[in-house]
């Protein structure tokens, strides 16, 4: 009756979350024997010295000893803390190259996913066992977060720009989804799950749903959007050929350098005279409130996907 | 002096209205509500405080309701947000934060320093008129729409999205702030100006050296608060476009210039409580607190770190993770003057004379709870434990260990302590430890199940909630019935011994050493006849045995 009342454990379904939890038991008996210890040690030493006729308070004061004693054993412990928790935050932070490139979407109150094969979900994941998943997101209008307990990854969603997360899961199953970053009435009901599928079913759960993947939708978009009359070489070329330069670092006009990644790319369509390309002049129009943030992202998605032209030297 | 509740006819009535008091000197509401006496300020903030206090309590009780079952069907789900806002502004911003300080520090601090009353009394009435006006406004707004943004106002949720009345109550939070910015700087100077001939600043109590610290970070971060939420109130009007980014905004730049008041907040809601513990043990143990100068520049060194570490409640914001790591490093250094406090407040008990009254078992109360919600906090300053552990119910139930378990205990251990000295009369013990265990034990029940629930993956600020969450949150709700009985029975028992106590007039009734203690009870309206001269340490018990047993 009560079984599915009760928090029974959480599953540990990522490379990630055995790292976590391990820190985690580690703190918890910590503490335990801290507080416990304190504690014992307060009750003890009160009722052993309680107030009795005829025994006197003693006058003890203090003890340099002591005091460096018991602040160089913390001092210790949470340097120890810090350290390992900023390896295991580094290891979220740092996703293999080999990833499969889901694109999320956050708004009031739905999460929108994108596989990298075109398939599009609403508030459910679909993703096979054993590959590295990252998740390049932002949000469409306030902050949400996305979190996966059972993976223990979370990150917050940020309108205006894209942050990344990233996860391998090591077990099949159903696993929650949770907006993690209060935004608005319908918060609690931005929920959903994550399917984590043996690769073969995976495989057949994609040719039931199928789509263009990203970087073809980009790729229509780039013709429809005529992206094509600038960005290609030739007499009407007025800004740069965008062919392998996904991953490059670029000279500004007026000095500087940046990296083109999806953050640049994203600004570039819609704030095009922030950031222009040395040896162009800023004359790219913006693409705001004519592209949605999906949309944008397949654009990335698709000069991401572009090789060097032919013999091209860089 | 006897135990029984009510005292009899006889000691009630005795020679009380002969002498003159801070009381009843001028029962006019005039004099009340244009005292310029702190022992009276004190008096108007007690009755005010806890006033907002059972609001944000009766919020809290409809949260802990509505949490019974995992669906929403108690409020609908824009109520709710609006309820969680508003238990946290209130509680935060009208009871935890001027709490002790308001009360207990408008109170005892001048009576401790030997002083007449604090350097600047007309501007202490300004202050509790500042925060009667921010609050009843606040009540108003909440009244009249209310506001569903959660007490921390991320933007551009607060800037641009909610259609609640987020601008009126950053106007209301504004005002209010000053409040807080004025006692401080009335407090400083006063510690600095104001202390009786011989008492220098290593024979203060600690209670003097917490109120500092305090003050001081009530004087540098409370303007951040006020330009931060200026600004928003200016966007939510103006549509100016700092935070929005359809508008060039950056949504992140509000967390950094929140949490940068935010955090220090916390501590100005810890360091007095701290500072109150500091008195009640050195009071029940007959002793000097272990290792005085060590506890007091620990208060000032939480103050100081207290201002480096905001980003903590960042890690996932989408903060780059090398500011990530400065800010997990230094958080987790504020643990070393932490746990300073706690070993010398321990390490007092031994040898000492200690007597388990009320105010005590509020104190031991405060070192356990106190303790958890400490450790707690290690867990969250952990950066890769904090991705999972961020907007959980880990986080909820960290922080009520320590700002209830922690500000909540002491400030009830200080009013039981210093409530004789301001009335003139005492409560009832045995109702008075009952309380103490009843609100132990009831704190424990409501918030231990959240550390579970937590780490299990339920999220804060939830209205509906995933089935399996449900036992977890009953246990809950069941532990919030006890705490509220707790603070009930403590309560009343305060309130009734006004009129029904027995009347004290014993300067100093629990026998310990402190200038509060060597004038009259309840205190003449200038505190002392003669300015005294102090010329000996804090504390200085010097092994001598008491004759007082209660």
């Amino acid at each position: 009756m009560f079984k599915d009342r009760l928090p029974w454990y959480l599953p540990s379904a990522s490379t990630f979350a055995p790292q976590v939890d391990a820190l985690h038991w580690f703190l918890v008996i910590l503490s335990a024997v801290i507080t416990v210890g304190i504690f014992v040690a307060m009750v003890f030493l009160a009722i052993r010295y309680r107030r009795r006729p005829g025994v006197a308070p003693g006058g003890i004061e203090g003890s340099l000893r002591l005091e460096l004693l018991w602040s160089f054993i913390p001092l210790v412990l949470a340097l120890g803390i810090f350290a390992w928790g900023a390896k295991v935050y580094f290891y979220a932070m740092k996703p293999p190259k080999d990833v499969m490139d889901f694109y999320v979407s956050g708004k009031q109150w739905m999460w929108k996913i994108q596989h990298p094969t075109g398939q599009r979900e609403i508030n459910t994941m679909h993703v096979p066992l054993g590959r590295a998943v990252r998740c390049t997101m932002t949000s469409e209008d306030v902050l949400h977060s996305f979190w996966i307990p059972a993976f223990r990854m979370k990150k917050d969603v940020v309108p205006g720009r894209y942050t990344e997360l990233w996860f391998q899961p090591t077990q099949t199953g159903k696993f929650h989804l949770f907006c993690a970053e209060y935004c608005g009435t319908l918060h609690s009901g931005m929920v959903g799950y994550v399917y984590v599928m043996e690769p073969e079913e995976y495989q057949r759960w994609l040719s039931g749903n199928v789509g263009d993947p990203p970087e073809v939708a980009g790729a229509k978009l780039f013709e429809n959007m005529r992206c094509v009359t600038c960005h290609a070489a030739g007499a009407g070329q007025r800004g740069p050929v965008l062919d392998g330069i996904f991953g490059t670092t670029v000279a500004l006009k007026g000095g500087g350098e940046v990296l083109v990644n999806e953050e640049y790319v994203r600004e570039s369509i819609l704030h095009p005279l922030a950031k222009v390309v040395n040896g162009f002049e800023p004359v790219m129009p913006t693409y705001e409130g004519q592209l949605g943030e999906e949309e944008i992202m397949q654009l990335v998605a698709f000069i991401k996907s572009l090789k060097p032209p032919a013999g091209a030297t860089k | 002096m006897s135990t029984t509740a009510i005292a009899t006819a006889r000691e009630r009535h005795v020679d009380v209205e002969t002498r003159e008091t801070y009381l009843n000197h001028d029962y006019s509401w005039k004099s009340w509500l244009l005292t310029v006496d702190h022992k009276r300020i004190a008096i108007l903030y007690l009755i005010t405080i806890v006033f907002f206090l059972s609001i944000g309590g009766l919020f809290a009780g409809l949260i802990r309701l509505e949490l019974l079952t995992p669906k929403g069907d108690l409020l609908d789900a824009e109520t709710y947000n609006k309820v969680f806002t508003m238990h946290g502004a209130v509680m935060i911003f009208f009871f935890v934060i001027p709490g002790v300080p308001a009360i207990l520090g408008n109170f005892v601090l001048p009576l401790m320093l030997g002083a007449r009353d604090v350097a600047f009394p007309k501007l202490n009435l300004a202050s509790w008129y500042i925060f009667v006006v921010g609050g009843l406004l606040t009540l108003i707004v909440a009244a009249t729409g209310g506001v569903d943004t959660g007490w921390t106002f991320y933007t551009p949720y607060s800037s641009t999205y909610s259609n609640t009345r987020v601008a009126e109550t950053a106007i209301m939070v504004f005002i209010t702030g000053f409040s807080s910015i004025l006692t401080g700087l009335n407090f400083m100077i006063t510690i600095h100006k104001m202390r009786a001939p011989g008492l220098t600043w290593f024979r203060l109590p600690l209670f003097v050296w917490a109120s500092y610290a305090t003050s001081l970070i009530n004087v540098l971060a409370t303007p951040v608060l006020a330009i931060t939420v200026m600004l928003l109130a200016l966007e939510r009007i103006f549509g100016i476009g700092i935070f929005d980014p359809k508008a060039g905004g950056d949504p992140v730049l509000f967390q950094h210039m929140f949490w940068f008041y935010s955090h220090p907040a916390v501590y100005i809601m810890i360091l007095p409580a701290m500072g109150v513990i500091s008195e009640l043990i050195a009071a029940f143990s007959r002793k000097r607190i272990f290792g005085y100068s060590f506890v007091a520049f620990s208060s000032l060194a939480i103050a100081v770190l207290g201002f480096l570490v905001w980003g903590h409640h960042m890690f996932v914001s989408g903060q780059s993770a090398y500011a990530g790591l400065v800010f997990s490093f230094l958080t987790v250094l504020i643990a070393v003057p932490t746990a300073v406090k706690i070993f010398n407040w321990t390490a007092t008990l031994y040898q000492g004379s200690v007597e388990f009254a009320t105010p005590f078992l509020y104190a031991m109360a405060f070192m356990g709870l106190f303790l958890i919600g400490g450790v707690t906090g290690l867990f969250l300053a952990a950066m890769g434990l904090d991705i999972h552990m961020h907007d959980n119910y880990f986080v909820v139930a960290h922080f009520h260990y320590v700002m209830v378990g922690g500000m909540v205990t002491a400030f009830l251990g200080g009013l039981h302590y210093w409530w004789p000295k301001m009335w003139g009369r005492m409560y009832s013990e045995t109702a008075g430890k009952f309380g103490a265990v009843v609100v132990f034990v009831g704190f424990n029940l409501t918030f231990f199940p959240q550390f579970i629930v937590g780490y299990m993956g339920m999220p804060r600020r939830y209205h509906a909630y995933a089935d399996e969450f449900q036992v977890l949150n009953v246990l809950s709700t069941a532990g919030a019935g006890i705490l509220g009985f707790g603070y009930f029975i403590a309560g009343m028992n305060l309130l009734l011994s006004i009129k029904f106590g027995k009347v004290v007039t014993d300067p100093n009734p629990w026998g310990a050493t402190g200038l509060e203690w060597q004038t009259q009870t309840p205190p003449i309206p200038h505190n002392f006849d003669v300015t005294p001269r102090v010329t000996e340490e804090a504390y200085a018990y010097h092994g001598k045995e008491t004759t007082v047993v209660h």
